[in-house]
């Protein structure tokens, strides 16, 4: 089992009905690694991992964890999952919402007990072990619900924007639960549609589109191949309508939302663009030079924005 | 505004199946059940069973059953069915006594030797042997309406007897008649002898029946001795239908679970769908026992119920009945989408099953149809189960067609909720 990835998937498919949610996803999982799946809202991305749970049946391809299969006894125990909703027991307290689903991984005794100690801990929920779930705050619960995947001590983690509706503080502290997991060498999926999280956390980032994965590497890998030396210019002008559109255009840039996105070979170039505005007759309020992103990756690979 | 807010109710309402559902076929539904069983029968009063017992042999005993035999509302039984083809020996005395105990009919009548010299017991019952009226004491109409139809038909299917023996009483207490007047008598008792044995014996009789001129000994055969006859029926009547609608209650966790992914996250543990339905099963059980436990505890204590010497047999009914409801909560649960429609679905069927399950009242006051379907639901076999437990005292080993009945419905309404849940396995 050790000298398999932590995770293989090859031309995964599935389909319901007309839409098609993964379409032939290849992609494998390096040892102690965490690798971000970024894309939109309906890009694929949950089903994708529901796909590694073993709780969607693919059409085509397969899923192997440690070389064993989806859904196969070894797979439920080498894998950790933490999904978006918060499948906790509302009415048990944190202790014993770990108690259960431990017990439902087949852990007892001691060794129950020690999982349990190690998830409150990690969770910095010890002061609230005994608090019904109901009673805690929205950032607790996910929390609760990160430790809850992680109760039977697995091998790969897999969590699906397990930073849904958290504040900032909150999204801070899950942040750190899961660097120390990375530093402790745990081989993780992060699925996120947060540009910030994905370059945080991820060594790898996987960006999602239509079921596909349309780009695959680390940060600046994606940026590099995307954009090289180039860099991005933003500009909004004083006033808007179909001419300042058709400038933009003409200059070979993007116009959206009363913003315009160009980008540049070299930084200098950004004083003919202005001189050409301003010729055009276009009054400039804000212009900014930046270097391209994960979000301008997505933008440039789809022509969409990452949170459409 | 008010419009407004009746125009929002509404559209939520429409959109709101179960208690569309709820508001207007509930009634409806009910209203058709109650119809079914008080109001669409043509004969006011539901055919009664009625074992009888001729020992007499002579020709009143013979009219006398024969007239009975005539009553459209009785169904005269002189020996048990068949079994296996084979006809069976009439019924004694003592064979009688023990079918009315094992439930086979509510009332059994004994004509006892020496009934036909002397039939009639006007003033008292005097030397008049008595026909014996054993009795099921659950059953309060079925030996009242016969009581009344023994005498009635005591008056109209032997006219010639009540005669003779009216002469008689005249003979002894008024001096008797003058020659002339007993040979009047005699054509005209001649005359009645003739037509009496083409007499259709239906002819209503009217006034006090119950006082009537023979002479009726009622005796308790069954629930003689309870302190509080009905308490045990309605302990279990009403205990099974508030079993269902827990038992419909607790499998609706399942439907929490998949809407908040809990379930989710259990199958992706080591737990499977079958493990998972299993334990719910046995919690749903495990509950509705308890409840059952409470209810006759409480009959016991504050009602006086019977119930002590009772528990083994309590235990096995309980633990059948605890079980087959359990089964058809996970059923419910698996065939609805949503707590709403559980909602809905479990009162509108739970309701059903029970007034014609014979929760709501006795099935022996129904149409012979109404009893019939009445079988279809565990309400019928469970409240069969317990009755004769604490109503008839039967042994353990006499529960058997009940607790079959009751685990076979149990595993199969499992089985399909199984088949069913396979909606939540995988997508």
């Amino acid at each position: 089992m050790s000298s398999s990835p932590p995770l293989r998937i090859e031309a995964l498919v599935k389909r319901f009905g007309q839409v098609t949610a993964v379409d032939g996803i290849t992609l494998d999982l390096h040892p102690g690694e965490c690798l971000g799946l970024l894309g939109p809202n309906g890009a694929g991305k949950s089903t994708l991992i529901r796909s590694i749970v073993g709780r969607v049946i693919p059409d085509a391809g397969t899923v192997s964890v440690f070389g064993a299969a989806a859904d196969s006894a070894g797979a439920r125990t080498a894998l950790g999952w933490v999904p978006q909703e918060l499948a906790l027991y509302p009415r048990l307290t944190c202790r014993e919402n770990l108690e259960s689903f431990g017990r439902y991984h087949g852990l007892a005794g001691r060794a129950l007990e020690q999982a349990v100690a190690w998830c409150l801990d990690w969770a910095a929920l010890l002061d609230r072990a005994k608090e019904l779930v109901k009673n805690l705050s929205g950032g607790m619960k996910r929390r609760l619900n990160m430790a809850a995947g992680m109760i039977h001590q697995p091998e790969l983690v897999l969590m699906d924007e397990p930073t849904v509706g958290v504040d900032p503080q909150s999204r801070n502290r899950i942040f750190e639960m899961i660097e120390k997991l990375h530093a402790e060498g745990m081989s993780i999926i992060y699925t996120t549609h947060y540009m910030e999280e994905a370059e945080r956390l991820c060594d790898r980032i996987a960006i999602v589109d239509h079921g596909r994965i349309i780009a695959l590497g680390a940060k600046d890998e994606l940026v590099q191949s995307a954009f090289a030396s180039r860099s991005e210019v933003q500009a909004r002008f004083g006033s808007s309508g179909d001419h300042v559109g058709e400038w933009v255009e003409r200059r070979g840039g993007r116009y959206a939302d009363g913003v315009a996105q160009f980008t540049l070979e070299h930084p200098t170039e950004i004083a003919g663009l202005l001189d050409d505005a301003a010729h055009s007759g276009l009054e400039l309020v804000d212009v900014s030079l930046r270097k391209p992103n994960l979000e301008s990756v997505f933008l440039h690979l789809t022509g969409r924005e990452l949170r459409d | 505004m008010i419009v407004a807010i009746i125009r929002t109710a509404m559209v939520s309402l429409r959109r709101d199946r179960g208690a569309l559902a709820l508001s207007f076929i509930l009634p409806v539904v009910f209203f058709s059940i109650f119809a079914v069983i008080f109001g669409g029968r043509r004969d006011r009063t539901p055919k009664i069973s009625v074992i009888v017992v001729d020992e007499d042999h002579t020709r009143a005993s013979r009219l006398l059953v024969k007239g009975l035999e005539k009553e459209g509302s009785l169904v005269l039984h002189t020996r048990p069915e068949p079994r296996k083809g084979v006809q069976q020996p009439e019924y004694t005395a003592a064979s009688a006594e023990a079918a009315v105990k094992a439930g086979a009919a509510p009332v059994a009548l004994i004509v006892p030797h020496g009934f036909g010299e002397n039939p009639i017991s006007f003033g008292g019952a005097g030397t008049a042997p008595s026909i014996q009226l054993l009795k099921d004491s659950s059953d309060m109409v079925a030996s009242q309406m016969i009581a009344g139809l023994l005498q009635k038909v005591a008056m109209t299917s032997m006219p010639d007897v009540m005669a003779e023996i009216g002469s008689k009483y005249m003979d002894r207490y008024a001096g008797g008649f003058t020659p002339e007047q007993r040979k009047r008598i005699d054509s005209g008792l001649d005359h009645l002898r003739r037509e009496g044995g083409q007499s259709d014996g239906t002819a209503s009789a009217g006034g006090e029946q119950n006082a009537g001129p023979i002479s009726v000994t009622t005796r308790d055969v069954v629930g003689e001795n309870k302190n509080n006859p009905m308490v045990s029926f309605y302990a279990a009547a009403i205990g099974v239908m508030f079993l269902l609608f827990t038992a419909s209650g607790a499998a609706g966790s399942l439907l929490d679970e998949a809407e908040s992914g809990t379930l989710d996250r259990v199958l992706s543990s080591r737990v499977t769908m079958t493990t998972l339905l299993a334990g719910k099963l046995a919690f749903s059980t495990l509950l509705a026992f308890s409840q059952l436990v409470q209810m006759f505890l409480w009959a016991w204590t504050v009602f006086k119920l019977d119930f002590l010497p009772h528990i083994p047999g309590f235990v096995v009914m309980g633990v059948s009945t605890a079980f087959a409801v359990g089964a058809f909560g996970m059923l419910l649960a698996s065939v609805c989408r949503t707590r709403a429609q559980l909602g809905a679905l479990s009162t509108l069927v739970i309701l059903i099953m029970s007034s014609i399950g014979g929760s709501m009242f006795p099935r022996f006051l129904m149409p012979e149809a109404v009893q019939k379907a009445g079988l279809l639901t565990i309400n019928a076999w469970a409240i069969d189960g317990f009755t004769k437990v604490f109503w008839r005292d039967e042994p353990v080993s006499h529960l058997w067609p009940q607790v079959l009945v009751l685990l076979v419905v149990g595993v199969v309404l499992f089985a399909i909720a199984r088949k069913l849940a396979r909606r939540w396995e995988y997508a």
